[in-house]
């Protein structure tokens, strides 16, 4: 079998350009679809006894990760050995940011050791965006504040339309904290781009009024939410928000959003349960419900590894040598 | 040295004579001494030609920031000086809020020196209104305006304690100074970068609600109303406001304010992009509080427009959007920008810019009337209203080489700046 990673299914007019991938605001509808169609090549990878191919041998990629993350930063990890590349850690407690050096300066100096792809999560919208002005390395946005987390909704869409077949029609809800979501905008732009319609569900202190205007439909109760959805998609409510007068308490967001079996009695029959993880069990959704049939959140983490992948091939510009691109 | 000054050709722009109209005029000892259709050249006076200009009073900017002491890395005296004479200034007020902070009479003293020294531009210090900023003890009111303060502000900050408020407003009486308030609420506007609308929810910003400015400037017009003390609320960058503070004036109450030109041509569009270059305090807002503020020039419920001349280092504004510091550095653009967002559209005329940029700034700074009159002290600023140019922050004089009209096509230059009948060149 050969190493070269794409299939004849790639559409033959998507093309990649881009040095970075810091959102999906800023993506066509063609280049979200032909990161998709790379994932799913990617994702029988993983399948294979020996799950590596060669295809970004010699690039160094450096997680550089100012917010914990298990899961996000494993899956890179994962993601960058599986594809060849060599790949080093940063997390901002260990590294100089601790001793004042700006994040611009942490960067060049990262430059300065040719590193090819520099992935990037902080609790800082933007941050991302100032580093790819100023970078020759390319630009991953493992999450930037409550602005963009693309190969969140990547994998979200690539999961929807594993199991749906399609995105286009479909009636997606995401309940939760909006507001501060990350994993919410770009879910937005994503399933708007490919065709969905999204209603986005919390209550009121936790929806920005503006939102109405991203293209969306906008509901305070959860009962209209789940009506004829075809997909849940779950977000986590942090204890935070009880703190700044957001939520009188997790109990009553729990009693007026969460998900349990007898909410879900009114859902499609079909509905899909999704959530970005760690859930908060007891608190937006139930465990019944979190491991029952409808929820597909571990397959969430699988198809992660896969859109992660297609996320370095493509930014790396390997694509292009691959001779996939005219 | 007693120079003689003759400035020919231009088109005279006087607020004070209502004048709008081509004339000479001659200069002597400081003072405009003729002003006429028509002056012959004199042996022994410096002739500037001043065909195609106009001829404005010099402008005055009650709101700028010199940063010195404390962060000369970002401005000092000396570069304020220079940017504001670019910018057509003769004098200029700067805040506070330096570190140290102008609480006292000695620091006071030491800014006039400075401007002194350097000698281009007039400096009346902006005293602070609470002992280093703090809100909690008023200063020494006295001191500080016999040391040469014009006004008082904690700017930088509200001061958000009513009763501190009160106070300052009812002791300033007696001084007959202004109480200059930056108008936020910071519980309403904790942790906020932009204007909460729909480019900060875009990009998952938190954002400043307008009535953080809102509630302060209305609970301040009420103390102003009861004390009988003069508010300037300084920077207005909403429609709210400007309707509060319309109604207090139709009320008697002694109110007064300013606008800079950044809230008069930008809207919360321009952080498009995470531009930091467009963080400002107050934030930028929609296109209908910009409307707004221009109506509120047009009918003068705003009495001028002072730029909050606000610089920082290049490192600093790029850095991410949450800790890039604001302030829009405007004293080289100000005129540009409001001649080509106000006047060329026939928003503003030539003599509003003239009372808005010297006539009442300079009044509310307690200065003698200055300008092309006869008589009065010949502190003029020349414009070139048909120049076209192109912002370029590399070559500012002012150390901020960030501007969010960078790249921007101006049409309307300063060409010259009189200051007591001399050429002042930066």
């Amino acid at each position: 079998m050969s190493d070269a990673v794409i299939t004849k299914d790639a559409p033959a007019t998507a093309q990649w350009t881009k040095k970075d991938l810091l959102g999906l605001r800023e993506l066509s509808a063609e280049e979200i679809r032909l990161l998709l169609t790379t994932a799913e090549s990617f994702r029988e990878i993983s399948l294979r006894p020996i799950k590596k191919v060669p295809a970004l041998r010699g690039k160094t990629i450096v997680n550089l990760f100012f917010e914990p993350s298990t899961r996000t930063r494993t899956s890179f990890e994962l993601a960058a050995k599986r594809l060849s590349a060599d790949l080093i850690n940063v997390s901002a407690s260990t590294s100089s940011i601790a001793k004042g050096e700006t994040i611009l300066d942490t960067i060049k100096n990262l430059e300065a050791m040719k590193v090819d792809i520099v992935v990037i999560r902080h609790a800082v919208a933007g941050v991302p965006h100032a580093i790819a002005r100023h970078a020759c390395a390319s630009v991953v946005n493992a999450g930037d504040g409550s602005h963009e987390h693309p190969t969140q909704a990547l994998l979200d869409l690539m999961t929807i339309q594993e199991k749906k077949g399609q995105i286009q029609g479909l009636r997606v809800s995401i309940i939760g904290d909006i507001a501060h979501s990350r994993v919410a905008r770009s879910n937005i732009w994503g399933l708007t781009k490919l065709g969905a319609s999204v209603m986005v569900c919390g209550p009121p202190t936790l929806v920005p009024p503006q939102i109405a205007e991203c293209g969306v439909r906008v509901s305070w109760d959860v009962r209209e939410a789940i009506r004829d959805a075809d997909v849940l998609m779950l977000l986590r409510i942090q204890h935070e928000r009880q703190e700044a007068a957001l939520v009188p308490s997790l109990r009553e967001y729990r009693q007026r959003y969460g998900i349990d079996t007898e909410r879900l009695k009114d859902a499609k029959p079909g509905v899909l349960i999704m959530h970005p993880g760690p859930i908060n069990r007891g608190v937006e959704l139930d465990s019944a419900v979190a491991d029952g049939p409808h929820s597909v959140i571990l397959d969430q983490v699988t198809n992660g590894l896969a859109v992660r992948m297609a996320t370095l091939y493509h930014v790396s510009g390997a694509a292009k040598l691959e001779g996939m691109e005219p | 040295m007693s120079t003689a000054l003759l400035i020919a050709g231009g088109v005279v722009v006087d607020p004070e004579s209502k004048r709008e109209t081509r004339g000479d005029l001659f200069i002597e000892a400081g003072r405009v001494v003729d002003v006429q259709p028509s002056i012959p050249a004199r042996n022994g006076a410096q002739l500037i030609d001043a065909s195609g200009k106009l001829i404005l009073p010099g402008f005055v900017d009650l709101h700028v920031h010199f940063r010195q002491p404390g962060r000369e890395d970002k401005e000092t005296v000396e570069s304020g000086s220079r940017a504001s004479v670019r910018g057509g200034y003769v004098a200029v007020c700067p805040m506070p809020n330096t570190d140290p902070v102008v609480d006292n009479g000695g620091a006071v003293q030491w800014v006039r020196e400075e401007a002194r020294r350097i000698g281009l531009v007039d400096v009346l210090p902006i005293g602070a209104l609470t002992k280093g900023q703090r809100g909690e003890e008023l200063t020494n009111f006295g001191e500080l305006f016999e040391s040469g303060c014009v006004g008082l502000s904690d700017d930088g900050k509200p001061l958000i304690n009513s009763l501190m408020m009160r106070r300052a407003l009812e002791y300033s009486k007696v001084f007959d100074r202004p109480i200059i308030q930056h108008a936020e609420d910071p519980a309403l506007s904790a942790g906020g970068c932009v204007h909460e609308g729909l480019p900060a929810t875009v990009l998952g910003l938190k954002g400043i609600p307008r009535e953080s400015e809102v509630v302060v400037v209305g609970r301040d017009l009420e103390l102003a109303e009861l004390t009988g003390g003069w508010l300037h609320v300084a920077h207005v960058s909403c429609a709210r406001s400007v309707e509060l503070i319309r109604q207090a004036k139709r009320r008697g109450v002694r109110v007064t304010c300013e606008v800079t030109p950044h809230h008069l041509a930008l809207t919360d569009d321009a952080i498009t992009g995470f531009n930091t270059d467009a963080k400002v305090n107050p934030p930028l807002r929609t296109d209908q509080d910009r409307r707004a503020l221009i109506e509120g020039l047009q009918d003068g419920t705003i009495d001028c427009i002072a730029t909050d001349h606000a610089p920082h280092t290049n490192w600093e504004k790029d850095g991410d959007f949450d800790s890039a510091p604001f302030g829009i550095a405007g004293l080289e653009t100000a005129l540009g920008v409001i001649a080509t967002t106000l006047v060329a559209p026939g928003l503003l005329s030539w003599r509003q810019v003239a009372e808005k940029m010297s006539t009442n700034p300079a009044r509310i700074a307690g200065l003698d009337a200055f300008g092309p009159s006869v008589g009065r002290e010949a502190n003029l600023t020349l414009i070139d209203p048909h120049a076209s140019w192109t912002v370029e922050p590399a070559r500012f004089l002012s150390k901020a080489r960030r501007s969010p009209f960078a790249g921007h096509t101006l049409t309307g230059k300063v060409v010259t700046v009189i200051r007591q009948g001399q050429v002042v060149t930066p």
